[in-house]
């Protein structure tokens, strides 16, 4: 078996327009700058990102927001020094926008990948992100359903893979990319070190199973 | 009134983190607990984007640019740190592992009521981050922050005007006039700041303090 694509371009001509695209990352950190970049060149638009955060200055997601090709956000926080494009976009009407705590994102992303149809969680029970939704007191508690959130596709970055498409990560960024790998239908990782020799599977942290696709990207942000 | 500096009240609740404490501390004002753990103590400082164990900022121009905290500085790790994902570090905060949380606040209530992420200003994109997440799963929630707005108002009330991040969650309150205990009762007094008279910092509060 070998998941390994020649190069970034190849790696994000699947994307369609109108896509669900899970991109990992918190941050500066475990971003896939180059995917993000080449799905800009690929010309893929109408499509929903579901990240943490919502670009900065005029890299990542943002390059993707000042060019108009996302119609949604889902995120915990897309305000960060510098998301000057998404808040223009935002302004404007531009682009809607999903607010989900940060845990509950992770955590729909995660039920998503496990197959799981939602959860019940505490989180945001009585505030304004739980409206509408289902609520239950379990063990006394007031406790929020929050559904599963899928993707078409999840743009990864990853420290170390093989061709098998195991993946180990650096420092903070892991982050979102192991669970984005088990929700998204088609995960993509670019990584700083493409071994054609299999990883040592004590080392690895997302399996191969939950990656479509890997191709070499060494520059790291 | 005679408000502490920045500093001071950094070092304030810093007194209040117990040796072998597991903590979270929030964006801004909050991140500055850590520098003045007094000597001796062991704290380990979690960190939502996947650190446990977070170690002093790097030297200048020597920074990793995936080490990073959930305010996006660069950082090191302590002895014992660990990485981990999301879904895990929300376990270690929703489960009820991480001992105390320090967070900044728009407004607190006497019923314990927290608002922290979204303002009454509608032209600016709500961001709640981990915030709610952490309010419900850590067991004791200190807050830190100025005692009123820049225009003077209260940002001490009893209810919260601005959208909640979590209902009843707040355990205690450092500001740079006083340190209040959230009751059944509502607000009592710790202390006030050193140069601080009771009667000025109630004026400067919308809600009622205990003694």
């Amino acid at each position: 078996m070998d998941k390994r694509l020649p190069d970034l371009a190849a790696a994000v001509a699947p994307i369609h327009d109108g896509a669900v695209v899970m991109i990992g990352g918190f941050g500066s950190s475990g971003i896939p700058f180059g995917l993000i970049d080449a799905l800009l060149d690929q010309g893929a638009t109408d499509l929903t990102v579901i990240s943490n955060n919502a670009g900065e200055k005029e890299i990542g997601i943002a390059r993707l927001l000042k060019a108009n090709r996302v119609a949604k956000v889902i995120c915990s926080y897309p305000r960060s020094p510098g998301s000057i494009w998404f808040e223009r976009r935002y302004e404007a009407g531009e682009v809607a926008l999903e607010v989900v705590p940060q845990g509950t994102l992770a955590e729909r992303i995660r039920a998503a990948g496990a197959g799981l149809g939602g959860f019940f969680t505490p989180t945001g029970y009585g505030t304004l992100l739980a409206e509408g939704k289902e609520t239950r007191k379990i063990d006394g508690r007031g406790q929020v359903f929050e559904t599963p959130l899928h993707a078409d596709f999840a743009l990864l970055r990853a420290e170390r893979g093989d061709p098998w498409g195991n993946l180990s990560f650096h420092g903070t960024a892991r982050n979102f990319n192991p669970a984005m790998a088990m929700a998204g239908k088609h995960a993509i990782a670019e990584v700083r070190a493409l071994s054609g020799t299999p990883l040592d599977p004590e080392t690895v942290v997302t399996p191969g199973i939950f990656v479509q696709a890997l191709v070499q990207h060494e520059v790291r942000p | 009134m005679t408000p502490l500096s920045n500093a001071d009240l950094a070092a304030r609740v810093a007194r209040d983190i117990p040796d072998g404490s597991y903590v979270n501390l929030g964006i801004g004002m909050p991140t500055h607990v850590s520098g003045h753990v007094p000597d001796g103590r062991e704290v380990i400082y979690h960190s939502e984007n996947g650190i446990i164990g977070v170690g002093p900022p790097p030297p200048e121009g020597r920074h990793d640019p995936e080490m990073i905290d959930a305010s996006k500085r660069f950082i090191t790790t302590a002895p014992g740190a660990a990485f981990f994902d999301h879904p895990d570090s929300f376990a270690m905060m929703r489960g009820g592992h991480i001992d105390i949380a320090v967070l900044g606040a728009y407004q607190v209530a006497e019923n314990g009521d927290l608002a922290n992420w979204a303002t009454d200003d509608e032209s600016f994109p709500p961001a709640v981050g981990g915030a709610m997440d952490l309010v419900v799963g850590v067991p004791t929630i200190y807050v830190m922050m100025r005692h009123v707005n820049r225009d003077g108002s209260p940002k001490i009330l009893e209810r919260c005007t601005y959208p909640l991040t979590g209902l009843g969650v707040v355990n205690r309150v450092y500001t740079d006039l006083a340190v209040l205990d959230v009751t059944a009762d509502g607000f009592r007094l710790v202390e006030l700041a050193p140069g601080n008279d009771l009667a000025a910092v109630q004026a400067a509060t919308g809600a009622r303090i205990l003694t």
